[in-house]
């Protein structure tokens, strides 16, 4: 299957590529400066105790977004 | 004609941070992502001869030690853990601004050798502003461990720049790095970085705009990548440029951004 | 070609060249950057055994789990609070036995010399018996909760606790990162207020800043398990009395990170309206601590640099209480007079006056609120340390009257009322602004009258008392 959907939507477990990020000014750069950048793949690792914020695995580092930052990301199944 | 900025040496800029001016005590920068074992480092090669503070004028915390190598006193100065250069937070502004006009004679980028792709970013940032780099990848027990291979030898040829591998815990490849630093400051070793070749959009408008920022600013900067900082819009820079550079013929900076 | 004259014709002509297009370069040279660096290391990293057990993955699944996650934060909190509270018990006794013996001897030598009554009152009662307190009272907690503190610092636990509780901070519209702050403010709200630079936003930096004080310093902590041991402790079975203080005190604890969250809410809502800010938050590998850098690192920043700050300030402090206590207008000492003028609103916060009057003068330093409180209890007009807590008992007990209520209401106010001086400092050095400052007293102030009040008459008209 090939849906997009956004980084927090995507189960945990799973991989996908990123496609694009959909935000703008200081948050945009701060997401492609985590190595976000298109063709990214990206391991959902966990979720917090309490549902946000999410563990990913982004280029080696396992890093927590909130879902304001994550659902700012569209991604495809990889 | 536009040579007025060149008037101000790095020295006096060394000043404005707050770090020893004189020519003859050699200053080095320490850089790296956060969790990298940078402080270790920074404790391993200064011990108890350090002393915190703040950046001039940032509330961020500036760590300075000495260190002696073979007779000769070094500063190093430990920059903020950062992921980037690009400046999206005042911790990178302080390590970008320091890289860029303090000049250290050397900087030595910490990496974590268990994650080398995430932090070779920082890395090839930085040998964007000055080809006085050395790498250290760091916590190679960490990857030994983990049993991770690391060629140091392809990682030289890769980058252009010394690579030394340590392991600061147990004090592994510290004479090494020492030595390559010094070789690197005394110009013993002239490191030649191999760049990051951008799209060919971005490479034609660079070749379009380097050969200007060469007459205005000249070469006390790295002008290709002022370059690439303007074409990306990094505002912060602009107004870094003008502190240092002073105010003279910059009047239109904000005007042009309004 | 034209050559630019200035910096702002260069700025123009890079916007031309990037134009409309800016997104898009700064996306590619991002990009680029990003791929050089993958190429690099993917021809120098091998990897000889793909298939090993992740065991940072299996530790988090027990420390961030929805089940596990929160019982053993909450577990680490109390074990820390209860190893340096009974770790601390024997090396104070000791010191205090060892300084109040050099004080004894200082005594002798201002009698051989003769030197008059006020100079040995001020210099040693005063001055040296301040000094003597703070530094038997912090010292030894300090040197046994920074370590531990740095332990799990160093292992990579805390970025842990900011991931499970962020959450909530975001409901308060604050940082997840503030987790980090009020953990480092159990050591000392001062460097918890440096440790709010962790926080890049500014808006959620002045949230934390302002509310860090929520949470009780080792200033604070001797004088509420003081007070635990003898009002709550005291009930029970002697063996028992220090785990049954130990979970009164975490009780109150989280009572004060409870305030913490609904103030960061209601500064939030209000004077410090603003939308959260990105959050990123990096779950560092586990690593093993190095103890020995761990202590001497602990010992050097922190305890030594927080020890040395609260002596500078308490010295003086010293010298100026045991003037306000023995300087006698009429037939009552000025520290008396306050103290009868706070009475009548102290009553009604369920204190009396000369525990207002102790808050008021222990601005300097939080450890010398229970010192002072004693000292003005206690006709002598000096500050002294009392040999054991069933001494204090009947000082506060059978001599002045304490109920249990006076001693939750001094609980509470403990909790809530201004930073120390210190803290106040550190705040207006980090921030700038007197208003940030002035807010920072009055917040906690506020909220501690307003809380006092309400258990003072709750408690009354319910006849609990």
């Amino acid at each position: 299957m090939y849906g997009s959907t956004t980084l927090n939507s995507a189960p945990v477990g799973s991989f996908v590529l990123v496609k694009e990020v959909n935000a703008e000014g200081l948050t945009r750069r701060r997401l492609l400066d985590l190595g976000l950048v298109p063709g990214t793949r990206v391991e959902v690792i966990r979720r917090s105790p309490v549902g946000d914020p999410i563990a990913f695995n982004i280029r080696g580092a396992v890093i927590a977004l909130r879902q304001e930052e994550s659902s700012k990301v569209t991604v495809i199944d990889s | 004609m536009g040579l007025t900025y060149q008037s101000t040496g790095k020295l006096a800029n060394r000043e404005a941070f707050d770090v020893p001016v004189s020519a003859n005590e050699p200053v080095i920068a320490l850089a790296g992502n956060p969790n990298t074992g940078k402080s270790t480092v920074f404790n391993a090669l200064t011990g108890l001869r350090q002393h915190t503070g703040n950046w001039p004028g940032k509330t961020v915390l500036q760590t300075k030690g000495i260190f002696i190598h073979e007779g000769q006193q070094y500063t190093l100065v430990d920059l903020p853990g950062t992921y980037s250069l690009l400046a999206n937070s005042v911790d990178e502004q302080v390590a970008r601004d320091f890289i860029c006009f303090a000049k250290p004679d050397a900087t030595i980028v910490v990496v974590d050798a268990t994650c080398l792709e995430r932090n070779l970013n920082l890395a090839l940032q930085v040998m964007e502003i000055t080809e006085q780099v050395v790498l250290c990848v760091n916590l190679i027990d960490e990857a030994r461990r983990r049993k991770l291979n690391i060629d140091t030898g392809a990682l030289t040829r890769a980058l252009g720049i010394p690579v030394v591998a340590t392991a600061a815990r147990s004090k592994e490849g510290l004479p090494q790095l020492l030595e390559s630093t010094a070789k690197v400051v005394w110009k013993k070793i002239k490191p030649r970085p191999n760049l990051v070749q951008y799209i060919p959009e971005v490479e034609a408008a660079v070749s379009l705009l380097e050969p200007k920022v060469k007459a205005l600013l000249g070469n006390d900067i790295n002008p290709r990548w002022i370059s690439l900082r303007l074409l990306d819009g990094d505002i912060t820079l602009i107004k870094a440029l003008e502190k240092f550079y002073g105010q003279q013929k910059v009047k239109s900076v904000r005007e042009v951004f309004a | 070609m034209s050559l630019p004259s200035s910096l702002g014709q260069l700025v123009e002509e890079a916007q031309r060249l990037s134009g409309p297009l800016q997104n898009t370069i700064r996306d590619s040279i991002v990009n680029s950057i990003y791929t050089t660096a993958e190429s690099i290391a993917a021809g120098a990293v091998t990897t000889g055994d793909p298939e090993r057990t992740d065991w940072d993955r299996k530790i988090d699944n027990i420390l961030t789990s929805p089940v596990w996650g929160f019982p053993i934060m909450l577990g680490l909190l109390v074990l820390v609070f209860w190893v340096t509270i009974t770790g601390a018990n024997i090396p104070s006794a000791m010191l205090a036995e060892g300084l109040f013996w050099i004080e004894a001897r200082l005594t002798d030598f201002f009698m051989a010399v003769n030197a008059p009554a006020w100079l040995h009152g001020f210099l040693v009662l005063g001055v040296y018996r301040s000094l003597a307190w703070v530094v038997s009272v912090m010292l030894p907690p300090m040197a046994i909760f920074f370590p531990m503190f740095t332990l799990l610092e160093d292992s990579g636990y805390l970025p842990r606790v900011a991931f499970n509780l962020d959450r909530f901070f975001k409901k308060a519209g604050a940082h997840g990162k503030q987790a980090l702050t009020m953990s480092m403010g159990f050591g000392c709200n001062a460097a918890g207020i440096i440790a709010c630079r962790v926080i890049d936003s500014p808006r959620e930096r002045l949230i934390a800043t302002l509310t860090n004080v929520f949470v009780p310093c080792n200033g604070r902590f001797p004088t509420l398990i003081a007070l635990a041991m003898i009002f709550v402790g005291g009930s029970v079975a002697l063996s028992l009395a220090g785990a049954v203080a130990t979970l009164a005190v975490a009780g109150l604890v989280v009572l004060g990170i409870a305030i913490t969250l609904f103030v960061s809410w209601l500064l939030s809502k209000t004077l410090l309206k603003g939308t959260p800010s990105s959050f990123t938050l990096e779950l560092p590998p586990y690593r093993r601590p190095q103890i020995a850098q761990v202590i001497l690192r602990s010992m050097l920043d922190r305890t030594i640099f927080v020890l040395t700050r609260a002596m500078i300030i308490a010295a003086p402090a010293g010298g100026i209480i045991w003037i306000l206590a023995n300087t006698h207008i009429g037939d009552t000492s000025i520290l008396a007079a306050l103290a009868g003028w706070l009475d009548p609103f102290a009553q009604h916060m369920g204190l009396d006056g000369f525990i207002l009057t102790a808050f008021i003068l222990g601005l300097p330093a939080n450890e010398i609120v229970l010192p002072i409180l004693i000292m003005s209890y206690v006709s002598g007009g000096a500050m002294m340390e009392l040999d054991s807590l069933a001494a204090l008992r009947q000082l506060l007990v059978d001599q002045h009257g304490w109920t249990w209520l006076t001693a939750l209401c001094t609980m509470i106010f403990i909790l809530c009322h201004w930073p120390c001086g210190t803290t106040l400092f550190t705040i207006q050095k980090e921030q700038h602004r007197w208003r940030w400052t002035l807010l920072a007293v009055a917040i906690p102030t506020a909220m501690g009258i307003i809380l006092c009040i309400t258990v003072n008459y709750l408690a009354q008209g319910l006849g609990l008392i």
